[in-house]
Parts: C-alpha cells; structure tokens; sequence
C-alpha cells in the first residue's frame, strides 16, 4: 500500500472500482457541490473533482476536494499544467496534502483556445509525463524537483487520463507504458463509445504487462440524448463515437432517449467488465450526477465494498 | 498613353501627372483609370475602335504588358493621384500569355479592395476584368457600366476642411 | 527569418492621427523576406495612409526609407538627416519590434511600431508562412526527429501526443499539424521509435524568455 487512499484499497483488494466526477461550479455556491457530492454519497470510490475543465473558469478544485474531504467523501484531486508552472504545482500538492487530499490525477489539460478566456496565457511549464515524476518524487523521495528535502512528505495515489482513440493509435499504449515508468498508479480512460477500438487497445496494454502495473478504469459518459450524442462525435477532438449509438437513440422518441442512453451506459459497463486488464469504471455522468446511481445499480456495482 | 516597362515610381509619376492636368474629362465627372494588357483588352479596345464603338471619354487607358505587371502600388498611386475608379483588364482565365499574370492581378485587386475597404474608399471602385483581344463589344461595355457604377459611387469626396 | 504582419491601417492610422509629417521606415531584412515591412510595403503603406489622410482632409506628408537592417545601430545613422533636419514628427517603423526600439533609442522623438512581429519560422509556399522556433534557447529537435514540440506543439508537450490528437490534426485547430504525429511519423521512418518509449525529462527554461532578457557575447569578436 502506498497511500492508503480508499481508492488504492479497493483497486488492491481486488474489487471491480469505481469513481465519479463532479464539474465544480461557475461560482462561488458551495451548496451546487454539497448537492452534487450527496448523489455519489456511498456509490463511487472516489470522486474527481475536474480542474477548469475546459479551460472554463470554475471554483478552485483544491477548494472543493477539501469540501468533500469535509463531508467524509474521497475525492480525486485534478490538477493541470496548463495554469501553473512548477513552483506553484509542487506548493499546491504541499497544501492538497494537508488538506486531506490522497488522490491526485496528472493531466496536461485541455488548450485554453477552447475556454472562455482564450485570451490567456497558457504554462505548459510540465507536461502530464513530467508531472507525474514530480508526484512520485514527492512521494517515493519527499523531494522537491530539484531534490530539496520536504519537511512531510505529500504521498499520493497517482492518477493521469488516457486515450486509447487518439491518433496515432498504435503509439497509445506506447504512451500508456510511459506513463507506468514515470510513476502512475492508476489511468482513467477517455469515454469509451467504440468498443472494438477500445478492446484492441486492451489487448495490446495486457500482452505489454501493463495492466498489472498500474489500475486501468474504464471512462463511461452516458449519452443523455441524440443531440449530445451528435455533438460528441462532431465536435470533441479525439472521441470516437461509432454510428451505431445515434441509430439508437435516433430510434426511440426523444422523451425516451434519456432512458435509452442509461440502458447503453449499462450495457457498456457489462461490457467492459469482461476485458480483461480492465480494474474499473470512471463514470463522467456530466450535470447529470442524480442519474449515477440508477446506472450503477442497473450495472450491479452497487453496493460499494467496504475497505478499511 | 502609353507605358511599357517602367519603373515603378516613374510609372506612378506619369498616371499622376496625367490626372493632375485633369485629364480629358469634364470637371466633377469621375475620372477611371483602366491597366490594359496588351495581348487582349487593349487590342479589344482598339477593335472598339476600328468597330467605332463609343466608350466613355471618362476611362484612360495605360497599357500593360501584361495584367500580372500591375503592382499594388500602381493602383494605390492612381487612388492617390486622383481616380475615381481603377480596373484592370486582363486576359480571359487560362489564356495568359506569361501562364498566370492576369490570376496574380485578381489577387492583388482581392488584397487591394480591402485596404480601400479599411480607409473608407468603396472596394467597388477597384475591379477586375477580363477581355480577350476580339471582344470591343465587351471593352466598350465594361467601359460603360463601370462608368456608370463610380458615378453613382460619386468622385472620391477628399475633404477640404 | 523573423515573420511579422502589418497592422490593421485603422490602429496605425491611430498612432500617426496627431503628425503632419512623418518617417516611415522599412527593413531589408526578414520582414522583406516575409513582405510585410520592406520597400514595397512601405510604398503601400505610405500611399495607403496619404489617400486615407487626404480624404480625412488633414494630408501627411511621409519620408520613405527603408533600411539594410533595423536591428543593428549603424544603419538606424543612416536616417538621422531625415529624423533631425527634416522636421519629420515621428517615426513608423516596418521593422519587427527590434527595429522601432533601436530607433527609439537612437532618437528623441515619438517612434510607432507598424507591424505585428508574430514568430520565428519560415516560408511553406508563396505567401505561406509558419512557426518553427520560439527561442528557447536550448535546441533539443534532434530527439524529435528534427521537429520542434515547443513551438510546433500547441501546448508545447515533451512526451507527446495528448488525447486531441485526431487524424494528423490538432485539436487546437484543423489547420494545425499535430507535431506529435508528425515527430511519430518521423522516427518511425528513421527507425528509432524506441527512443520516444522514454520520458523525456522536465526541461530547463530558463534559457528561454524565462530566465529574463537574453544576451549573447563574443568575446573575440569584441572591439
């Protein structure tokens, strides 16, 4: 045990994982995330608290990984590059551990030419690579980057995103490989929609050994209607949305839709429990956090195990 | 007039100083100014001639050896120098006589009309045309309509205040 | 070469709105290469701005020149009968921004910027030009098969691609090349994948912009 995070304990103790998401606001209304955090109260693992997503001004993700630490919940700490250079990354990690936080997921965030305030500056200082050995330096060394002792050391579950329906496709698990020997514990996928795609990129990540050295969770975002489904195929870079899921919904009324898109989502995680190399699920059920607990039930995840 | 491979500045120098003197056009009329290749449309408008089409006295042709030897400067220094309107008449597409002069002068006039567009000169006082060497019936009407288009525009108001 | 674009005429129509009389002053150097800032542009530009004074009924008058270079004090002399005799009030420069410092510098009068300096690249094709460099002063291409991943790179990844990368494209823009498709495309071809299995470390920036102003010495070639 590295951490002793209740995630890293139930991915040891060999259950099927599973983490939620939670979006904080555009604001400063603490109660949206009490809210929030109440409907994946005792259905997920752990919760990962996104950190500007999108590149989208939202309440500090330190802030409300704190909230729920205070309101007895796991969160996943997300921390980017894209706003902080290494100085302010290391000092925020130091203060996340202080606070409580045990997870923390590595990412080199999304450009902010997506955000609403294209105008900024980006850092860009690490990359998601570089900023995973700053987290296992910190834990496995208590030192700094440039090798300073930390009075207390800051040890976390180590955490980064993958992709395995980006291009090139042949280099993902290569990356995935890379990601292992900077330091990751655990990978949570990009929503999985192309099943094939994503069973193949499985095959190769096993038959390289990788899923046995670190917990792979599958990425699942139910789709809430043909429109999102569209716009997901359309307009998100590096997602796969096959066909097959828009016939579907195209097939049934749009006030069933919704119901359709729980019954895939459910389908999906079945699915998936069945590649092998697979530890668990990340479900991303965006805005739509009061519906994760009938997805999970119908999927059989629930009751959560208990890990002490 | 004519002007064959001058310089750049001196070529600048002959279209001011012809619009300086007023040219042959009546006062307040719009005064045009057309670069005219010389494997087509200013053939064409010597069939215009011998045809004896009439063509507005507004329209003063500069002979060009070829439409691709238009530079940008030349169409600023008419503006400059007092026009009202400037075409350029090129040959038809595909049939340069040096492959691809008249599609460069396309694009400096596409360029051009949107730095008029920025200093608040219409771009429609800046076109391009292209007539082959047989067509006077076609260099009198272009002649005509443009014209007829930078006299509804009206002379360039350059403001005396 | 430097690459640089000229401003929109409205915002140097702006700086120059108070002058009568002004210098404009071009550069033969990388922005002639790249048109935005050398004798023909400035002729443009010069004429461009006395049609648009004239019509605003205040006419300028405007000094051409344009210079070997801006970038290097000896030719920034070679304007000083013009700037200092011939009661021009200010100066606009073609240059990129070197050449409008160096000329602020040598003299006291007002001195305005008439291009964007926009990157450090080169040309694609005719009227094409691209970002290739962004100085930070420590090259390390060779690893990447010859391909710059901070500056080609939108969110300048040294162990690239991220998730965006989407049939050759970044996710930034389908304008834009993913340089890490293009860095894997490359070592594949020159056989040596594997070296992009490792995790290339955290990189030292302050040899960039980072580390505050750069300057660059030689000593033997001192007077």
């Amino acid at each position: 045990m590295k951490v002793g995070s209740k995630l890293e304990k139930v991915l040891a103790a060999g259950h099927f994982a599973v983490t939620g998401e939670l979006g904080p606001p555009r604001g400063a209304d603490v109660e949206v995330i009490r809210k929030k955090a109440e409907h994946l109260r005792g259905i997920v693992d752990s919760i990962n608290v996104t950190d500007n997503q999108t590149s989208v001004v939202r309440m500090c993700s330190m802030a409300v990984c704190k909230l729920l630490v205070d309101m007895g919940l796991e969160p996943n700490l997300q921390m980017t590059c894209r706003d902080r250079n290494r100085i302010a990354i290391q000092s925020d990690l130091l203060g996340a551990y202080a606070l409580g936080i045990r997870n923390v997921l590595c990412l080199s965030g999304d450009h902010n030419k997506f955000g609403d305030h294209p105008q900024a500056k980006n850092v860009f200082d690490l990359d998601s690579m570089q900023l995973i050995q700053v987290v296992r330096k910190m834990r496995d060394e208590g030192k700094l980057l440039n090798g300073q002792e930390c009075e207390g050391k800051a040890s976390f579950f180590i955490g980064a995103a993958v992709n395995p329906f980006g291009d090139p496709f042949d280099f993902r698990p290569i990356r995935l490989a890379k990601k292992v020997a900077a330091g990751v514990d655990f990978v949570q996928t990009q929503c999985i929609y192309n099943m094939d795609k994503f069973k193949e990129y499985m095959r190769r990540v096993v038959d390289m050994g990788l899923a046995e050295k670190c917990y792979i969770l599958a990425g699942i975002t139910p789709l809430k209607s043909l429109g999102m489904a569209r716009y997901m195929a359309k307009s998100v870079p590096g997602l796969d949305v096959p066909d097959y899921y828009i016939k579907r919904l195209q097939g049934v009324p749009k006030d069933k839709q919704a119901e359709e898109g729980i019954k895939m989502a459910v389908e999906q995680i079945q699915e998936i429990r069945e590649i092998p190399g697979v530890a668990g699920i990340h479900l991303m059920a965006i805005e739509w956090e009061h519906k994760a607990k009938e997805i999970l039930e119908r999927a059989g995840l629930l009751p959560r195990p208990e890990v002490n | 007039m004519v002007v064959f491979s001058y310089p750049i500045a001196l070529l600048a120098e002959v279209v001011s100083v012809e619009f300086q003197n007023g040219g042959t056009s009546p006062v307040e009329e719009p005064r045009i100014i057309a670069f005219c290749c010389m494997y087509c449309a200013y053939a064409a408008a010597d069939a215009a001639g011998s045809m004896r089409l009439n063509y507005p006295p507004n329209v003063h042709i500069v002979l060009m050896p070829c439409s691709g030897r238009v530079d940008d400067l030349f169409i600023l220094k008419a503006f400059e120098s007092g026009a009202d309107g400037v075409y350029i008449a090129g040959c038809e597409e595909g049939s340069c006589h040096f492959v691809s002069g008249n599609l460069r002068a396309k694009r400096r006039v596409f360029f051009l009309k949107r730095i008029l567009e920025e200093i608040g000169i219409e771009p429609e006082r800046l076109e391009m045309f292209h007539i082959s060497a047989s067509q006077g019936g076609l260099f009198a009407r272009v002649a005509k309509e443009m014209t007829e288009k930078v006299r509804l525009l009206g002379i360039i108001k350059w403001n005396k205040s | 070469m430097v690459v640089a674009e000229r401003k929109p005429i409205q915002e140097i129509m702006e700086m120059v709105a108070g002058y009568n009389k002004i210098l404009l002053v071009g550069c033969k150097g990388c922005v002639t290469v790249c048109c935005a800032g050398g004798t023909k542009e400035v002729g443009i530009l010069a004429s461009t701005l006395r049609i648009a004074r004239k019509k605003e009924g205040k006419p300028i008058e405007i000094v051409e020149r344009t210079l070997e270079r801006q970038c290097d004090p000896e030719y920034i002399e070679q304007v000083a009968d013009v700037v200092e005799r011939d009661g021009v009030e200010a100066v606009l420069s073609m240059a990129c921004s070197v050449g409008p410092q160096y000329m602020a510098k040598r003299y006291n009068i007002p001195v305005y910027p008439s291009l964007n300096t926009t990157f450090i690249g080169g040309s694609l094709e005719h009227g094409v030009w691209a970002e290739f460099c962004q100085a930070c002063g420590n090259c390390v291409i060779h690893h990447f098969g010859g391909i710059c991943p901070v500056s080609r790179c939108s969110k300048s990844l040294f162990n690239g691609p991220c998730g965006g990368s989407s049939k050759g494209k970044c996710e930034v823009s389908s304008e834009i090349d993913c340089a890490w498709q293009l860095i894997y495309d490359r070592m594949i071809a020159l056989g040596k994948l594997d070296e992009l299995t490792k995790v290339f470390p955290v990189k030292d920036w302050s040899t960039s912009r980072d580390g505050g102003p750069r300057k660059v010495v030689r000593e033997d070639m001192r007077l």
